[in-house]
Parts: structure tokens; sequence; C-alpha cells
């Protein structure tokens, strides 16, 4: 039965034609993938069923009947629930709180506690989430925050039910506890309307996919289509190769790290990564990987061990000493850790060599402009021109320049943390092709990614972390998805699992 | 929507608080005839010097997204110090001048030791400073006016019989103001900071020692405003620019800079002071009393912030 229907979605925005012509028909008891390049038109798609925007041409329909979604107030009286990628809810409240956030349960005039606890121990088990609702949301993982979420939508009576990108932030196991869920509720007849960039998660939870392209519905297809057949819908123009990596020969040790550890997180881990080679690390999320990679790079400290670059000892916890050493580091959190968003791209470029670029004070401006219009060549990112403010970039231009700043920094040593998450197909095989370049010219990569298949696919050598340790080391040729993942879970189902 | 396409595209947009400075000198000159004369001009221009210098500091403080409410404090204290160190026989004067610049500094580098070492918010260091200063300001003079040396009092006068050194001062303040954030490293990184601070950090800018400077130049600032507070007064008052802080804020503020961080000008916080001052002067010109122009100054620095947060809402 068809329950949500779009036709002819247009909106502009100054200087963009944001959509262009979508159409999108959504049925109760199904699960809607919604597939895009970013930019494509996803996330302005989404904000207009949520009343977020207007749109300038076009209608919804609910239940077969034109609806106007002006706020988000239309939108929740509607049955439409929307959950973003950042979540909404109060860290300080508990569970049961944020589930009756706006609403909660009165008697004479005070919060009735016992039929809220009442009533988010309902919704908790229709979801099917261990959690005690007193608990203050800010003590959940990200995965069970994102539970919370959705029972949210489920007090609200959702109908339809808009995810964006749920997955992005979860590890394997957190995806296919979601998966139940996400088919319960499908069962229970609610639509959802999914937005993923990861293609193996269409066949294994999506009953069709719409995929979107330049602001345009370019078509409608089942979910058990292939996904070189989605990738060319969506690209527009077949993708030869998802992984072009070209392996070279791995020259002099660059990065050496020996016996690193710090108490309660990670300890012991030693290894090497050589020029030209691209070195990933691959273990679940928690395993202590990203601690290591900002311990290595001076942003944390460490208790022992040491790290050499080029042959130098970087000081612990000294962002600057590591960086002249020749280190690089692209953090996974783009926005948070790797932007300044309300910046310039100019800027942002500029920020690593702004300091080799100051003679008596004052910065060298000009030649500043100079390097940066250089590297934002170089990279092909997308822009109308150096002071465009990063902010309104796409994901996969935002992290060129992040990697743009080391670049024009000309850092030997790269580590790069989840390079290409939430980026879509077109951009990952840019950031590839620009990691290919730089081994190529001798630098050396050390490539942190919860994305198996591209883990495998760039990769020379894969180290795996679990628990703090490094627990093996495969080679390109021999390692397999199912190799790595036995690896990485092995050890967490060990006696000392935390 | 109109309006908001209109604010969005227009010049206009990032001029605001000019175009508002504009609309008030033409209303203002209709008004009253006495507003638009060179000597009630350069009046104007005194009353804002104070106002301004603590303002351009403040400005590096707010584009790192921090605060600094010790400022009026600190320049009392600043001009106490040199009131009374300039009274110490043999001791001249510009060496007590130095001394003042010096405890301002000082007061600004306290401040930023709480906030980037002591792990601070902001308020509550800058807060503590505002009484602490005041206090020692209180202490040193025991509450009275101290009188000013002679040679900084000419500070007060003017050049030439026409141009007041308080004018001069401002401007040459906000010239400084202007390259250190426009030009230098550490205003630079001032934005970096402010923008977004661990990105900052992990593009190797020194986040701690930018602060240091970056507070020890608005208390360096202030001190200079309570050197041309105390100057045009003739002597150093221990209660002197109490409140000032806020007068400081909100001309930065209304100057278009974010409390958040990461935006602000030297212009627009000079822009945003001489508004507070057209105002008041021109308020007083036309009688207004002086409990109504609170009103009327506090209505600007709501409607000047609503402006600017309706446009930005307008732009993403």
């Amino acid at each position: 039965m068809e329950l949500l229907r779009a036709e002819g979605l247009r909106k502009r925005f100054p200087g963009v034609l944001a959509l262009d012509g979508v159409d999108l028909t959504v049925r109760a008891g199904e699960v809607h993938v919604l597939l895009g390049e970013n930019g494509a038109g996803k996330s302005t798609l989404i904000k207009m069923l949520s009343g977020a925007y207007h749109p300038d041409e076009g209608r919804v329909l609910l239940d077969g009947r034109a609806v106007h979604i002006r706020t988000a107030g239309d939108a929740q009286r509607l049955g439409i629930a929307t959950i973003y990628q950042e979540f909404n809810l109060v860290p300080e409240l508990s569970v049961a709180e944020n589930l009756s956030l706006g609403r909660p349960p009165r008697r004479f005039g005070f919060v009735d506690t016992k039929r809220m606890h009442e009533r988010a121990v309902e919704l908790l088990a229709r979801v099917g989430v261990d959690v005690d609702p007193r608990t203050p949301v800010a003590r959940l993982g990200i995965a069970r925050m994102q539970m919370v979420e959705i029972a949210k939508a489920l007090a609200l009576d959702a109908r339809v039910l808009i995810m964006d990108e749920p997955t992005a932030v979860l590890t394997t196991g957190e995806v296919e506890k979601l998966f139940s869920i996400v088919r319960r509720l499908r069962e229970e007849g609610v639509a959802i309307v999914f937005i993923t960039h990861h293609l193996e998660e269409i066949a294994a939870i999506g009953d069709r996919v719409t995929v979107l392209r330049d602001g345009r519905s370019v078509g409608e297809v089942p979910a058990d289509t292939p996904q070189d057949e989605l990738v060319r819908l969506m690209v527009g123009r077949p993708i030869d190769q998802q992984f072009p990596r070209e392996r070279g020969q791995a020259g002099e040790p660059l990065l050496k790290v020996t016996g690193l550890g710090r108490k309660g997180v990670f300890e012991d881990v030693s290894f090497e990564v050589r020029a030209g080679e691209v070195v990933g690390l691959a273990g679940l999320v928690g395993a202590g990987r990203t601690e290591v990679a900002r311990a290595v790079f001076g942003a944390d400290r460490y208790d022992t061990g040491e790290v050499t670059v080029r042959g130098r000892r970087p000081a612990r916890g000294d962002v600057v000493a590591a960086m002249e050493a020749g280190l690089g580091l692209v953090p996974e959190d783009r926005k948070g850790q790797g932007l300044v968003l309300g910046a310039d791209i100019g800027e942002n470029l500029g920020l690593v060599t702004m300091r080799g670029a100051t003679r008596a004070g004052f910065v060298d401006r000009s030649g500043q402009r100079r390097a940066a219009a250089e590297v934002a060549e170089q990279l092909g990112i997308r822009m109308t021109g150096l002071a465009q403010e990063v902010r309104t970039l796409s994901g996969g231009n935002q992290q060129k320049v992040v990697i743009g700043k080391w670049l024009e920094a000309d850092a030997g040593v790269l580590i790069l943390d989840e390079p290409t998450r939430g980026i879509d197909v077109g951009a990952k095989v840019e950031i590839y092709q620009l990691i290919n370049q730089l081994t190529a010219s001798g630098h050396a990569v050390l490539m942190i990614s919860s994305d198996l298949p591209e883990v495998l696919g760039m990769s020379d050598r894969i180290l795996v972390m679990a628990r703090g340790r490094l627990v093996g080391e495969l080679s390109a040729a021999e390692a397999t998805q199912d190799g790595v993942m036995a690896l990485a879970v092995a050890e967490v189902a060990g006696p000392r699992g935390r | 929507m109109v309006g908001n396409v209109f604010l969005r595209r227009s010049w206009l947009a990032e001029n605001g608080a000019l175009v508002a400075l504009v609309v008030l000198v033409v209303a203002l000159s209709l008004l009253s005839s006495d507003f638009l004369s060179v000597t009630n001009l350069l009046n104007v221009g005194v009353q804002a010097a104070v106002t301004a210098i603590l303002a351009f500091g403040g400005t590096f403080v707010i584009v790192t997204g921090g605060i600094d409410l010790s400022v009026g404090s600190v320049a009392a204290l600043s001009a106490i110090v040199l009131a009374w160190t300039a009274a110490v026989p043999g001791l001249p004067w510009p060496l007590a001048t130095v001394v003042s610049l010096v405890v301002g500094v000082v007061c600004g580098l306290v401040n930023a030791a709480l906030i980037a070492y002591g792990k601070l918010p902001p308020f509550i260091a800058t807060l503590a400073m505002l009484g602490i200063a005041r206090g020692l300001a209180l202490v040193i003079s025991q509450g009275s006016p101290i009188p000013m040396p002679d040679a900084v009092s000419h500070l007060g006068d003017t050049i030439g019989g026409y141009l007041p050194v308080p004018v001069l001062v401002m401007l040459v303040m906000g010239a400084l103001a202007a390259v250190i954030l426009n030009r230098t490293y550490v205003g630079r990184a001032m934005y970096a900071i402010g923008g977004n601070e661990e990105a900052a950090r992990l593009s190797g800018i020194k986040v701690s020692r930018q602060k240091l400077i970056t507070y020890a130049l608005s208390g360096g600032f202030a001190a200079v405003a309570g050197i041309v507070l105390a100057s045009r007064l003739a002597s150093a008052q221990p209660q002197a620019a109490a409140g000032y802080e806020l007068d400081a804020i909100a001309a930065v503020v209304i100057g278009g800079a974010s409390l958040s961080g990461g935006k602000g000008r030297a212009l627009g916080t000079f822009v945003g002071a001489l508004i507070l001052a057209v105002l008041r002067n021109g308020l007083n010109l036309l009688s207004v009393s002086a409990f109504w122009q609170q009103v009327v100054i506090g209505v600007v620095i709501a409607l000047a912030v609503l402006v600017d947060t309706l446009r930005r809402r307008g732009m993403s």
C-alpha cells in the first residue's frame, strides 16, 4: 500500500538548483533505500519531508492526500519522523526523559515519573533494546543512542521513519542489530526511508531503491539490483574499479612505532610503514586504532614505547614536533577535528603551513593563497573559489581540503583515519587515486578504516587491532574479509573481554 | 522572505553596522542642529575612544571564542599603577607608563593561564580578574583618586588645538588591531582557534600559547584605555571604567563578531563603538533622559545581533 508520495519536487537555493524534479513513492511496510552521491539532493529531500525546507514546486501526498509540511511540528503530526546523523537527544537527561521530551505524562501538573518510565520500558521493548530507562543518554554508546532515537520516533506514532545514514557510525555487529529492528518495524507496517552509502547493505535490508543524481530521481529499482548497476545509476557512468590501488615497491621505513602503550587503552603496539606503502589498520570500533593514531601524531600522550619518523623522534604529546618530523593526521571526525568550518578553503588549506609562511610575525598571505590554489587544483576540489566557506562543500570535497592541508605541508607520512567515511562513491575513488599518487611519490600512508572492502582493496599490508593490541598482520595477497574479521573479533571473545 | 533575500545578497549584509551608523548620523543631524558640528563629532570620538580601545582588545578574545570581563577593572588598575608609580620621586613618567602597561599585560596573562592551563571557562576566569583588579586598584589608591603626572595628562589634550589625543590613540590602536588580526600569525591563529580549537591544535597551532598572547593583548589594550581615560580626567580613579567591559563586548558584537568565535573584524568593532557613542551623544542632544538612554542602547544591541542572526539563518 502506497503511503508517501513525492512528485516533481524542486528546490532552488541562491546559486544552486538543489532539487530538480524528484519523485519518490514509499509503501507501508517497506524499506526504501535512497541512494545518491553527496550533493545529489538526498538531504534536501529528507529536509523537505521533515519540514525543514519547503519545496518551490511539486507536492507531497500522504495516504493519497496532498499535505503541506511547513514545520517540524507538521511532520510530527503527520507521523513522519527523521533520525539524522546528529542525534536530537539531550545527553544529560535520562533515556525515559528523552523519550517523553516535550510531552511528559503529567499528574496534578507534575511529571508522572512512574508512568514516564513505564512508557519508556514499553517503547524500548518494541525496539528490542536492553537499556535501563534511568540511564543518562550521555552514558550510552552511539549504537544505543540511535536505538533510543528510534524509540523516540515510535513514541510519536511515526508511520514514516526516515533514517539518514544510520549505519555510518556503527560497527558490523551493531549494524546487524539495527537491521533486525528495522525489519521488525517493517513488519509492523512502518514505511522506512533508509539512506546509506554502503552498497552491500542495500540487498541486506532494502526492498526498493530510488537513485538520485544531480537533484533528479533517475530510477527506482529493486534492492537486488547488482551493485555495478547501482553505481552506474548513481554516478551516471560505470566505475571500472572501486579500488584502483597501484602497488609499488616499498622503500625505507618512514614511520616506526615500537612498544607503544597507554594504560588501559592500548599496549605493546609495534609496526612500521615504509615509503611507497599503504598499511591498513583494521579492527572493530573501540579496538584502539584511533587512539594509537592520535598518540603517534602527538595529539594524545602515551606512556611507553617510542615513535620514530624519518629517523627523528618527536617528543610525546607534541603535535608540532610530530609535524616537523613529517607526520600528518587526517582525523576521523572531519567536521569536528579536521576543518575550521566557518573559514574559507584557502584558510583551511594553509593552516599547517601558516607557521612556516610567517616572517617576523607576519603571514605571507599571497604566498599562502598561491600554494592553496595549487593544491586545490591538484586535488580537483570543486568550489567557486578559495574564498568559499568549507561548510558549504560536499563531504568528499571537505575531505580533500583536510588531506590538502597536509599535501601543502608536504607531510611524508600520512595517517588517514576513516578517510572515506560518509563520502560518495565518485569522491572515494578520487581519494584512492590521491593515495596512489602519494605513495608513488615516496610517501607512506597508514590508513585506519572500518570499511573492510576498502582496507582489503587499498592496503599493501593489513594490521588488525583488537582490544588495544595488534593481533595480526596480513599481506594484501593473503587477506580476506573473513580472515580480518576473525582476527578482529577473536580476541574480543577472549577471557579478558570487557 | 523578500527581506531575507535582500539581506543575503547585498553588500549591506556584510556591513550592516556601518549602514546603521550612517543612518544614525543622518537621522541625528536632521533631528539636532548641534550634532553635525566638528566640535561635537570630535567630542563623540573622545567619548568613543575608551570603549573602542577596550573593544579592540576584546575583539581578539571574542574571535578566539572567549570573553574578557576584566577589561574595565584592568583599565582602572593600570591607570592607578601609572599615577602611583609616577609619583615616586626620580622615576621618569615613561617608565611608569611601561610599568602600567606591563600590569595590564600581566592581568591578561593570568586570565589566560587560568583558562588555558587551569581549564577554567573564560567567563569565570575573567570574572575573577574583574574582582581582583578592581580590588587591587582600591587597595593601592586606598579608595581615593590619585592625580596624574602632568606629562601624562597631556594625553587628554589636543594636537594643534584640534585633534584630541584620545581619538588619535583610538585610531592607532584600531589600526594595530586590524593589522594583528589580518596579517599576523597570532591573528590568523585566533580565527582558527575560535572556529575550531581541536582542528587548530591538530594543524600544529599551539593553542595554549596563542591564548596567552590573546589575553595578554586584551590586557595591554585595557591598560592603554585606562591611561587614556585617566589622562582625560587628569586623575586615576579606582572606580573608573566600571561596567565598561559590557560596553566593549556590545561594541564587538554590534560590529558583527560572533560570541561563539571565529568571526569578527577590527573595523566592525570600531563602527560598533562609534554607534554606541553616537547614540549616547545624540540622545543627550535630544535631551532624552539617561534612564531612557539605557533602554534604547539595550534595544540597539538586541536588534544588531538579531539582524545578524537572521541573516546567517538565511544563508544556511
